[in-house]
């Protein structure tokens, strides 16, 4: 089954394409744990075009794309590019078009991939455009749900965190209400996710959506966090409250199931009691490395 | 006393604007000091349909598909009345079409169609709703809330 040209948005893609990356993502893991030796992408240059900061991403697809034998091309930092000369965006996605076979982009500026993908002959990944998309992100949590708990469907998942801001909830919500899993928005005032957002997760996919103020997630499989962006808030002490309120301690996970999963798409600041990194819960260095096999999926399935 | 405006031979009238709205669909049709033909403005002038409505009369203008998409969007109930020696020889109601390409600036300043030179493109949700998403940064928004 074919994949999609490009990879902009969750948007884009059909239950079908999430599937085949689901499956192909298993395969990639366990071909990573016997050492196989991939070649998929060999004699192909993927190019990694960050034009804002990035660890995880930016380096989990650069080693994404060396396992599966493709070389990789990639600017450190914009300050090091023609951008800095005053170069356009445009301008510098047709060049790198002309020396590359696939392209990784993250801006800051919303719906800069898809224009991306106008302009390259070559298929264009979103690796993040503003508050808009991260895609891979996406597909990387439904697997890394999927894998733990074998199932998506009328799974409680619940969100809780800056649900306004993080492009990554909103891109979740429509993964997880394609696959029909029970949601939980917990937010704090000001910060909860945006209505269109949730009516159009109903009103798409027929998802339950439910929203809570409280900090409780006692039926929850899975809890998803977010950090709570201090630099949204003008009173700082107020920020520091609702960061407080809503911080996951030992504490606050008492009494939630057994088979709990607490996943975060890091970095994480002061949201998670380091107490909490080692419980069993704590899920979010394992979603981590799951970033390699499912880019690995991602990029294999790619028209290249 | 009803107010008389003298008839127009060939051209354009638009009919049921949204009372106050009528300079913008002068703006729209990028009317201005420097036309020379024949031109009214009739403002909050009583309707049965709308209470108060806007007409504008236009001589020696043909509307194109994109003139009458930025009228929609400010007057989706508009009526297009098309003169020819001074009979209406057409008469069409305008609508909010599916897509606007290249009609709108995205309201989204974070958008990248704002910093580079790209053809908007924005996309109604559904037929039930007047909204429209942007098909770069993929915010949604009401047909009015679309920059002209």
């Amino acid at each position: 089954m074919e994949f999609v040209k490009d990879l902009i948005s969750i948007r884009d893609l059909e239950k079908k394409h999430i599937d085949l990356i689901l499956k192909k993502s298993f395969e990639m893991e366990q071909a990573l744990k016997e050492n196989k030796k991939l070649s998929s992408l060999g004699g192909k240059v993927v190019a990694t075009l960050f034009f804002e900061p990035s660890t995880r991403t930016r380096l989990s697809f650069q080693s994404a794309a060396m396992r599966l034998g493709a070389k990789v091309l990639s600017f450190e930092n914009v300050g090091a590019s023609s951008i800095v000369k005053g170069e356009t965006f445009s301008d510098t996605i047709r060049m790198v078009d002309g020396y590359s076979d696939l392209i990784v982009v993250r801006h800051a500026n919303e719906g800069s991939a898809r224009y991306a993908a106008q302009l390259a002959d070559h298929p264009v990944i979103n690796g993040g455009d503003g508050g808009n998309q991260h895609p891979t992100q996406t597909l990387l949590d439904l697997y890394t749900i999927k894998r733990a708990k074998k199932r998506i469907e009328g799974l409680n998942v619940t969100l809780l965190g800056d649900l306004k801001h993080a492009r990554t909830m909103r891109s979740l919500m429509h993964g997880l209400g394609m696959y029909g899993a029970n949601i939980t928005l917990i937010a704090p005032k000001g910060l909860e996710m945006s209505r269109e957002v949730i009516e159009e997760v109903k009103d798409r996919f027929g998802a339950k959506v439910e929203e809570k103020s409280k900090m409780e997630f006692s039926g929850a499989s899975v809890l998803y966090l977010c950090r709570i962006q201090k630099e949204r808030f003008s009173d700082q002490y107020e920020a520091e409250k609702v960061q407080k309120e809503f911080r996951i301690t030992a504490d606050t996970i008492k009494g939630v199931k057994d088979d709990l999963i607490i996943m975060h798409p890091l970095p994480k600041v002061d949201e998670v009691a380091p107490e909490v990194d080692q419980s069993k819960y704590a899920y979010y260095y394992e979603q981590a490395r799951m970033g390699i096999p499912v880019r690995m999926a991602i990029m294999d399935s790619m028209v290249v | 006393m009803p107010l008389v405006v003298e008839k127009i031979e060939n051209g354009t009238v638009i009919d049921h604007i949204p009372a106050g709205l009528g300079l913008k669909v002068l703006e729209i049709l990028k009317i201005d000091r420097t036309y020379g033909a024949r031109v009214a403005l009739m403002m909050n002038v009583p309707s049965k349909k709308i209470g108060k409505k806007d007409i504008v009369k236009v001589e020696g203008k043909q509307l194109d598909e994109k003139a009458v998409n930025r009228i929609a969007l400010v007057a989706p109930n508009a009526t297009l009345n098309i003169i020819r020696k001074a009979n209406v020889v057409e008469k069409k109601v305008v609508q909010l079409p599916k897509e606007l390409l290249g009609v709108s600036k995205c309201p989204n300043p974070q958008c990248i169609t704002n910093l580079e030179p790209i053809v908007t493109i924005f996309r109604m949700e559904n037929s039930k709703s007047s909204k429209y998403r942007c098909g770069f940064c993929e915010m949604a928004f009401e047909a009015n809330e679309l920059l002209l």
